[in-house]
């Protein structure tokens, strides 16, 4: 998968998440916390669906990695290049 | 008895909310009960396969957002939707309302077969490896979960739980509601019950295999309570829920009162699993009665709570003879899971909150479906299929009980 491939479909996870949120004006840089109500319940369910859906395991202390959806898509790149 | 009571003791019914499967509002549901309109339909569930239900369609997105209906249970929905119907009902001003003095009581049968069921589905696509098991999991499934929901949506900060008392339950959380308010450990108490039983096949797989589950061709001819050809019970899903408050502070803010209870009791049977025992019941009735300082004849309306079963039914009828007799008086009698099936933890309270209404409009909706009546069952006072002008209607007792024995009653008056 392409960086952007992979921006979209983190995307997609996302509005399954938070389906009340506008994502459309989403910023890379800025923290996901930051602009959209998530809490830590929500932020393990983009771990479980990145598991469900791409079988990709995150090991608890690279949680950080997915703070915001440029540091997401930078930590995915390679775990996801293959599929 | 009620009446001596000072009115700091005596609770009121203030506000009802509910959602049935013919009815989300008191006046629809009621609506639904004298047109004789069945909520029971064709529904089709994991595993099982093709039956029917009663099912409900209020809108959950009227309470809640998007995101808290994926996260919760559908009974936290439910008990939202009609928490917040009830609130509205009450004309309470809910923003300046004290939310450390309301407390939530919700009655259950059971909770959390339904998101177990699911996430047992779930795995099984991962080869049941347990690590796809959803961290939602127990918060959906504490047995608090339909009654915290209600505490979270409503920002309630007073006690909120649920009752697990099979199908006694919604009884048992307006019982709950008074009793708390008695011991002024709440000045508002939020309470009846809930059901997403339609939503568990394990419900309609162990009715089934109990020999209990209704079938019939036509959905909504499958419940019928004192029918001879009765073949077992229709699980629906609903809720409803009540505001409860003293009468003084009911009186001074000019509410409109429903109704006030009367009298109640629980008891236990201590005799069988599944079982009913009429000589229970009748003990949970007259201790009921007694509480409410009122006799047998001083009721208008037993609502009656079988539930379509061969065996509960004939013996619901006998416990009523031996508290009314075989002749009876005017007391009149009907059934509401003719119209709804049996709504589970949301069953006594949906059936209470249905007939509430005669207080203002003096009719006794009748119990549908009877188009054979079981001589076993051939109650004096039966409201067999239309219901009944009576003028003036100033009582109603409201019979569930449920498994392991457990028995509840409420009795309501007009006030």
């Amino acid at each position: 998968m392409t960086a952007d491939e992979i921006r979209k479909a983190i995307l997609e996870i996302l509005h399954d998440i938070a389906p009340d949120e506008d994502l459309s004006g989403l910023k890379d840089e800025v923290p996901l916390r930051d602009q959209l109500p998530l809490d830590s319940m929500d932020f393990l369910d983009i771990v479980m669906e990145l598991r469900k859906r791409y079988r990709i395991q995150i090991p608890e202390e690279e949680y950080t990695e997915l703070a915001s959806m440029a540091s997401t898509v930078k930590y995915l790149e390679p775990k996801m290049k293959d599929m | 008895m009620a009446t001596e009571r000072p009115d700091h003791q005596r609770i009121v019914i203030t506000g009802v909310g509910l959602s049935a499967p013919n009815g989300n509002s008191l006046p629809e549901f009621r609506h639904a009960l004298l047109e004789g309109r069945s909520g029971v339909s064709a529904f089709e569930t994991r595993y099982f396969g093709p039956t029917v239900a009663g099912v409900c369609d209020f809108d959950e997105l009227r309470h809640q957002k998007r995101k808290e209906v994926r996260r919760g249970t559908r009974a936290g929905s439910v008990g939202i939707f009609c928490a917040r119907e009830a609130v509205a009902d009450s004309g309470l001003d809910w923003e300046n309302v004290d939310r450390s003095t309301v407390g939530i009581y919700v009655g259950v049968t059971e909770h959390g077969n339904v998101e177990t069921e699911n996430e047992i589905f779930l795995i099984k696509g991962f080869d049941y490896d347990t690590q796809y098991w959803s961290h939602h999991h127990n918060p959906r499934t504490v047995a608090n979960n339909p009654a915290g929901e209600i505490s979270l949506n409503l920002g309630v900060t007073g006690p909120h739980y649920t009752l697990g008392a099979a199908c006694a339950a919604g009884n048992a959380g307006i019982i709950q509601g008074v009793q708390m308010l008695r011991l002024e450990e709440c000045d508002v108490a939020l309470c009846g019950g809930v059901s997403e039983s339609i939503h568990s096949f394990g419900i309609f797989a162990s009715f089934n295999s109990q020999g209990a589950l209704a079938k019939h061709e036509l959905p909504e001819r499958a419940s019928r309570p004192f029918d001879a050809d009765r073949n077992g019970i229709v699980v629906a899903e609903g809720g409803c829920m009540f505001v409860l408050e003293r009468l003084d502070a009911a009186r001074a803010r000019g509410a409109k009162i429903h109704g006030e209870i009367a009298g109640y009791a629980m008891n236990s049977d201590a005799t069988d699993f599944v079982l009913p025992d009429p000589g229970r019941q009748a003990e949970c009735i007259h201790l009921a009665l007694r509480r409410a300082g009122m006799n047998p004849e001083d009721i208008d309306i037993v609502s009656t709570h079988a539930t379509s079963t061969v065996s509960g039914d004939a013996q619901e009828c006998q416990a009523l003879r031996r508290v009314w007799g075989d002749n009876g008086c005017h007391t009149l009698m009907n059934n509401t899971k003719s119209f709804i099936g049996h709504a589970m933890g949301a069953a006594g309270a949906l059936e209470l909150a249905g007939n509430l209404p005669a207080f203002d409009d003096g009719v006794c909706h009748a119990s549908i479906n009877l188009d054979r009546l079981d001589q076993q069952c051939a109650l004096p006072g039966l409201v067999a299929n239309r219901p009944r002008e009576v003028g003036t209607i100033n009582t109603i007792l409201n019979n569930s009980f449920g498994m392991l024995g457990i028995n509840s009653v409420v009795i309501v008056k007009r006030i």
